[in-house]
């Protein structure tokens, strides 16, 4: 650290201050006539004591601000780690949970296991976001203000983190045993269903297809959201509310997601036709 | 030696416990060059680019910008990537796909493409998606060094879109989306070897499959709107 201070100062040394140091110097010794050898060395020492105070104020800035700079870089780092924990996962167990998001387990009696871990929710919000981008392309749909890319941005994460602070929310009402990470990580698989359903529908231009898919695949995974909500909520009215939230806001999301970006496909084949 | 010796105060000897056995027996001379780590760099790089010509500057970094490409298309076990990043070849790949993808058609409203910043925006916060992700799962790369590779490897689907572009101009109708169609999944297959070649390294053996799918995911988006490319739509 010394080091660095010496260096600092010497280096932001102004050679205008210098000279007009040295001008000073000399117009003292004038004043005084020729000054003895012991005097020189006194100026010469408060000389370097003043270099030295404004080498280190100058040093002590410039760590200032370094620190600042600092400081900021390594609260980046350090919010990294604290989200390091919930991506700690291996490919084996994401894949069992994908799984998992589609198996219901009627087991109410205890509360039931929620993985907290942000990988597999993070990596389907952004598998959806290309899915829409494919399926608005594909209708042609023309959004005025703004881009394809933001809107399904916007809309994936928006109802991602929205949704799942609703939940949380609705959760803290009715007295649930949930907390937000475990909503976020709960939310995010179920969006699974979601996308292998609109990845198929927007390919496959059927409307039975696209019900008999919605109400099997998007209801298997609100099934599996619901069951495990069951199972940490006390109390017929607060089940009633938050599984009743959840089911309407996830299956009618689908239904959105579907036709908003499929009308317009439909309407142009009526004109062509 | 040390330790055998008595001192006369108590205090100084508890302070300085822990080094009571550090001995240095008497015919070690204590001696040695003092190395100042940024005096031996200033020593390396001893030729000045302060008096060449702006010449050899541009040329010394477009040589390095087109060594990097070749690295990306014959990517070996190569750390040249990795080693001296720069964003320069990142930013020319960036803006020539954007513009090529902008199509004849960019003040029209209703010309559907995507625009100049969709693909801009797409490519930056997809390679910085990409680089987050890969060190929340414990990768060991500095965060350039990971956009540097990303964006290099974008460059067969520059090239792709090139030919696409080309086969456009000729003429649309079926065998040219089929031949559109491979040159794009080859180059997509290109693309994404070639990225986890060199980032592949630098995760831990068990989650590489985790990092890749981004990367896959990234790649595919691009492709996809490369494919789909229509000027004349």
């Amino acid at each position: 650290m010394e080091n660095m201070d010496d260096t600092s100062g010497s280096s932001f040394e102004d050679m205008g201050e210098i000279h007009q140091r040295m001008k000073e110097d000399e117009e003292e010794g004038d004043g005084e006539g020729v000054p003895e050898e012991g005097e020189e060395d006194g100026a010469f020492l408060g000389m370097k004591g003043f270099k030295s105070q404004l080498g280190r104020q100058v040093a002590d800035e410039m760590w200032q601000a370094g620190k600042r700079q600092a400081s900021k870089a390594f609260n980046l780092y350090a919010n990294i780690d604290i989200l390091r924990p919930y991506f700690d996962v291996e490919p084996i167990q994401v894949r069992n949970r994908l799984l998992e998001s589609m198996i219901p387990i009627r087991l109410i009696s205890f509360p039931q296991k929620i993985a907290v871990e942000l990988y597999g929710p993070l990596m389907l919000v952004f598998t959806m976001v290309a899915i829409l981008l494919h399926g608005m392309k594909s209708s042609g749909t023309v959004i005025r203000e703004g881009t394809l890319m933001g809107t399904a941005i916007g809309t994936c994460f928006g109802y991602w983190l929205g949704v799942s602070s609703l939940v949380c929310f609705v959760a803290y009402l009715c007295n649930a045993q949930i907390t937000m990470l475990q909503t976020l990580s709960l939310l995010g698989y179920g969006l699974f269903g979601h996308c292998v359903v609109l990845f198929i529908t927007y390919n496959i231009h059927f409307h039975s297809l696209f019900y008999v898919f919605w109400l099997c695949i998007g209801g298997l995974s609100t099934l599996r959201m619901v069951a495990v909500l069951l199972s940490r909520t006390v109390g017929h009215t607060q089940r009633l509310i938050l599984c009743g939230t959840v089911t309407a806001l996830h299956m009618l999301f689908l239904l959105y997601l579907h036709f908003a970006y499929h009308k317009v496909v439909e309407g142009m084949s009526v004109c062509v036709a | 030696m040390a330790a055998t010796e008595d001192k006369p105060d108590n205090g100084n000897k508890q302070l300085f416990s822990g080094l009571s056995d550090v001995s240095i027996s008497g015919d070690i001379p204590v001696e040695g060059d003092i190395t100042i780590p940024m005096a031996s760099q200033s020593q390396d790089d001893d030729y000045s680019t302060l008096d060449e010509p702006v010449k050899d500057t541009i040329m010394r970094d477009l040589k390095a910008v087109g060594n990097k490409f070749f690295h990306v298309m014959y990517p070996k076990k190569s750390t040249a990537l990795l080693r001296d990043w720069d964003l320069w070849g990142p930013l020319i790949l960036c803006v020539s796909l954007a513009l090529m993808l902008q199509g004849s058609y960019a003040d029209s409203k209703d010309s559907g493409g995507p625009q100049f910043a969709e693909v801009f925006v797409i490519i930056w916060f997809g390679a910085v998606v990409i680089t987050l992700n890969s060190k929340l799962l414990g990768g060991t790369i500095s965060f350039f060094q990971s956009l540097c590779v990303l964006g290099y490897c974008i460059l067969p689907l520059t090239v792709a879109m090139l030919v696409c572009r080309l086969l456009l101009l000729a003429s649309i109708n079926t065998v040219t989306f089929i031949i559109r169609l491979v040159v794009v999944a080859v180059m997509f297959a290109w693309s994404t070897l070639a990225s986890t070649a060199f980032l592949a390294d630098s995760q831990p053996p068990n989650r590489r499959a985790l990092a890749v799918y981004p990367i896959f995911l990234f790649y595919f988006v691009i492709s996809w709107m490369i494919l789909t490319f229509n000027p004349s739509s």
